[in-house]
Formats: C-alpha cells, sequence, structure tokens
C-alpha cells in the first residue's frame, strides 16, 4: 500500500474554509497559529493538562494540541476568532470583561471556549462529577460556583484569576445568547 | 516524532484491514493518550488508522436489559446518557470523573480501555522500563512509587492502569467486543486485562490487530444503586490514587447482592470477588464490610512508599459500602 507522511487537507475554521498541506505530526494547535496565523488560540504545555490551546470541535471543547490537523478535516472548527457575532463579543467574552476574568490573559482564549463549551454542556442537562443527582431525571443541576469550578478545571490560570473567571462563567449562564438556548432530547446525547 | 501515514477508515473491516497485522500501525480514537506518547517518543507508529468516523457511536439497549455501547463513543456523551445514569450510576460517575471536560470529549470507549499507565517511568524514554523495553528492569521499585500497585503486581512491573471507566465495568461484568481478520471475538474485562506476571508489555488479551468494536454490559438491577468514589491528590483532574466501584442490594438488614471493584491498586481494575463473597449473605453493617475489605487485601503485598493504600482502600469501602446501604433505607 502506497503511504504517505503528508496530505492537502480542507479545515473548516470560523466558517471558513482553508486547504493546506500538513505533515500528518502537525496538531490543529499548529496548523492555527504557524500555518494560519489565527494565534489566538495559545500554546502551554501541549501535553493537552493545561487548557490554553481549547477550541470548538462540532461544537464540543477539545484541546488542539492532541488533536491532529489532518483527522480535524470535515469537522467545524471555531476558535477564539470566531465566537463573536461580528463586532458584538460573545456574552462570555464580554462577561470575562466586565468582570476582568483574566490577569496576564494567555490562558483567556482557552478559558472561554472551553467556558462557551461548558454553558452548551449544561443546557443540555449534562450533569458534572459534583453533581449530587445524576438521574436525568433530576434535570441540570444549578450552575453553582461548586459545578463551574468542576466543569472548568481543565484549565489552569497561572496568574490564579479564578475567583473572577467563575464570577465572569456564572454571569455569562444568565444569557440566553450564551448557549444559543438550544433544547436537547434525550436523542442528541445517545 | 517519527513521520507517519494515515489512513481513515469508513467502516469497521476496512480498518482491520488497512491495519493488517503490522505491529508498527495504531487504530486512532479521539489521540488524547496516543498523541501524547507519540510526542515523547513512547509510541512510534509508522501509520495511524483513524476510526473516529466508524459507525460505532451508539449505546443501545440490548434486548436482555442491558447496554451495548460503541468503541467510538466519547466518554462525554457516554456520561451523560440516560440509560447509563439511571441503570448503572457507578458509570457515569467514574466517566466524569476522569480527566477534563475537553478530555472527555475527545477520548472514546475503546480508547479508554487501550490507555497506556502514567507511570512516570514508562513515560520517559531515558529510563528503563519493563513495560516498554522489556528486560530494561524496573526503577520503581527502589524509586517513585507512592502511587503504584499493592496487588497482583510483580517484580517486572508495579504500574497501575489509570482508567476510571473500567473499574465500574469490571464490577458489572463488561464484556469487550473486537473484530478482526479471522472475524469478531470477545473477551469479558476481567480476562481482557492479563495478569501482569513476567510480561508486562502484553497489556491485554486482544489479537493482534484486533480492534476494540464497543463493550456490552449485561443486565445488572444491583448496578441501579451503585457508586464511584474516587481519590485523588487535588479535587479534580488528576487520576485516582485509589477508587472503588461498589453495588449494593440489602434486603431486611442483610446483603442480597455486592458488586465491587477497585481502582488504581493493580495493572488492570481490580474485581474484589473475595470481598463480595463475605458481603452475600452477611448482615449489611460496618463490620461486615471491614471484614469484606480486609478479606481482599489479605493479598496486598505494598511497596515502601504506598502501604497508605491498603489503610485508604478498607476505608473507603466501609465509607462507600455505609452510604450505599443508609441510601436504601431512606
Amino acid at each position: 500500500m502506497a503511504t504517505s507522511t503528508s496530505s492537502v487537507v480542507t479545515l473548516h475554521i470560523n466558517g471558513e474554509k482553508f486547504t493546506l498541506p500538513v505533515d500528518h505530526r502537525t496538531t490543529l494547535l499548529d496548523a492555527l497559529r504557524e500555518r494560519l496565523t489565527l494565534t489566538g488560540t495559545k500554546k502551554g504545555c501541549d501535553q493537552g493538562q493545561c487548557g490554553a490551546c481549547t477550541v470548538l470541535l462540532d461544537g464540543r471543547r477539545t484541546v488542539s494540541c492532541l488533536q491532529l490537523a489532518v483527522a480535524a478535516e470535515g469537522r467545524e472548527i471555531t476558535t477564539i476568532e470566531g465566537v463573536a457575532d461580528g463586532d458584538r463579543l460573545h456574552p462570555v467574552q464580554q462577561a470575562f470583561l466586565d468582570l476582568d476574568g483574566f490577569q496576564c490573559g494567555y490562558c483567556t482564549p482557552g478559558q472561554i471556549c472551553s467556558a462557551i463549551g461548558v454553558l452548551r454542556e449544561h443546557a443540555e442537562g449534562r450533569p458534572s462529577a459534583v453533581t449530587d443527582d445524576i438521574r436525568p431525571e433530576a434535570g441540570p443541576p444549578p450552575l453553582t460556583p461548586e459545578e463551574i469550578r468542576e466543569r472548568m478545571s481543565g484549565n489552569l490560570c497561572r496568574c490564579g484569576a479564578y475567583v473572577a473567571i467563575v464570577d465572569a462563567v456564572a454571569k455569562a449562564a444568565a444569557d440566553p445568547r450564551a448557549t444559543g438556548a438550544a433544547t436537547v432530547s434525550e436523542e442528541d446525547v445517545a | 516524532m517519527r513521520e507517519f501515514d494515515y489512513q481513515r477508515a469508513a467502516d469497521v473491516a476496512g480498518a482491520v484491514a488497512l491495519l493488517g497485522a503490522d505491529p508498527d500501525s495504531r487504530y486512532l480514537g479521539g489521540g488524547t493518550n496516543l498523541v501524547d506518547l507519540m510526542k515523547a517518543g513512547v509510541e512510534r507508529p509508522a501509520r495511524l488508522v483513524d476510526i473516529r468516523e466508524l459507525p460505532l457511536d451508539r449505546v443501545e439497549s440490548t434486548p436482555e436489559g442491558g447496554l451495548r455501547i460503541g468503541a467510538t463513543v466519547t466518554n462525554a456523551d457516554l456520561a451523560a446518557h440516560p440509560e447509563v445514569r439511571r441503570r448503572y450510576p457507578a458509570l457515569a460517575q467514574a466517566l466524569l470523573a476522569g480527566a477534563s471536560g475537553q478530555l472527555r470529549n475527545m477520548a472514546t470507549v475503546g480508547g479508554n480501555l487501550l490507555q497506556r499507565t502514567r507511570c512516570g517511568y514508562f513515560t520517559d524514554v531515558t529510563r528503563p522500563c519493563n513495560k516498554r523495553v522489556p528486560g530494561s528492569g524496573c526503577p520503581a521499585l527502589e524509586g517513585e512509587h507512592h502511587n503504584h500497585a499493592i496487588l497482583g503486581a510483580s517484580e517486572r512491573c508495579v504500574a497501575v492502569h489509570p482508567s476510571d471507566m473500567a473499574v465500574p465495568l469490571a464490577a458489572f461484568d463488561a464484556v469487550v467486543r473486537f473484530e478482526t481478520a479471522d472475524g469478531p471475538g470477545e473477551l469479558p474485562l476481567t480476562e481482557f486485562y492479563p495478569p501482569v506476571g513476567d510480561t508486562p508489555e502484553r497489556e491485554t488479551a486482544l489479537p493482534a490487530g484486533a480492534l476494540i468494536t464497543g463493550v456490552v454490559l449485561p443486565p445488572a438491577p444491583v448496578a441501579a444503586r451503585s457508586r464511584y468514589r474516587k481519590v485523588r491528590e487535588r479535587a479534580s483532574y488528576a487520576f485516582a490514587i485509589g477508587s472503588l466501584a461498589a453495588a449494593l442490594d440489602v434486603r431486611g438488614g442483610v446483603v442480597h447482592e455486592a458488586r465491587l471493584a477497585l481502582g488504581a491498586v493493580a495493572s488492570r481494575p481490580w474485581r474484589a470477588h473475595a470481598a463480595e463473597r463475605v458481603l452475600t449473605g452477611a448482615p449489611a453493617t460496618p463490620e461486615t464490610y471491614a471484614a469484606a475489605a480486609d478479606a481482599e487485601l489479605a493479598a496486598a503485598r505494598p511497596l515502601p512508599h504506598n502501604g497508605y493504600k491498603v489503610d485508604l482502600m478498607r476505608n473507603l469501602v466501609v465509607a462507600v459500602l455505609t452510604e450505599l446501604a443508609e441510601e436504601a433505607a431512606r
């Protein structure tokens, strides 16, 4: 069988298509930053442990440092550059600004993309490790600070801006625009 | 990282054919462990066969009343599934206790079963490791082993299996289904992971080139009252230093049925049959729970720096069974 160590891929990013040759070793993170100059997504640990590189893949938050670019072909990729509605910031972005949910800002794009994912997961009724009653009949748990902290634990902040980050996520959660207010049936999580 | 070929499989037979029996090829699911190990040089595949688009992403009830879980279902989707939360809550809790939200969205059931130990000597290619390079030695025996095995280890390897998900699967008699070039096969989870013995490099009983297609959970009414409790060094996003999946059915003050499996204490999820034998038919009291834990942990052979795990697991068994019994009495 013919083998090849590179491919030409078409990536769907923030509603646009980008076609480029990639060495198969290229992570989505490196493709975004080094090849497509989408440098909003940050490289922290490059080992899937810090969350700085979080992007949305088909609407789900993922770490782009462990995602091979070639394997992302055909999926909808949303980076921090694509979360706003034109000049109107995403409610999570606005809440981080309003409540100072950062200090140096390096982890912030990942925090914001992760929080957008969290709000969608919560709106779908998904439980977390700190949810007392995970039976589906119990309904979604209130998005308490404890729930936000647990759900956001994949995003580290070396400045320790966690208190304001939790406040910002809670504030954004109150904005129906933040989740798209999608109602999701049981079939959709199957 | 070594250069590699990449192929995307369209169906199960095609995936198995693409991989062949090539020991240099790997199936790629979520990649959360494999890509990380490739960066570290621990894994050096010449070809990846991407199986993420295979039609193995469903969770379905079986006619007998169990669940059939596809291999590419993500950890996040499985944890959120209503029937898992209703019928096997310890499984949902174990999934939710693992990794981070981002990783749970990527990681798949098949990949979770195949993930490698987080022993620091295994992941550091500059150090000897019998699992990575058979016969090279095990620095953990004399070195850093505070989170290593207390049960079923050998002189060759004392690493623990890192999966949370596999612990309740072991308790609930899960069966792993796979496909090979010669047709399908299946293995009970407790046989899927062989004892370490002298071959720590042989981590599963899967035939060469086999693709995990899913996991079947048999019906287990006892699992409806079950719990997963994970002890770790920080409150979230850390591997277990000890964990327990337990299910308990108490009738008239007597244990009718119990299921127990221990995590982070052995090279595989540790089904606690000895403890279950003590529990079954005995009064549902803390004394019984302690005796059950002692029966299981009698086989423990702790290393100089992980003896705490024996007490930890004993306390965990007593605490979780007590909670389950109290919950049943309410």
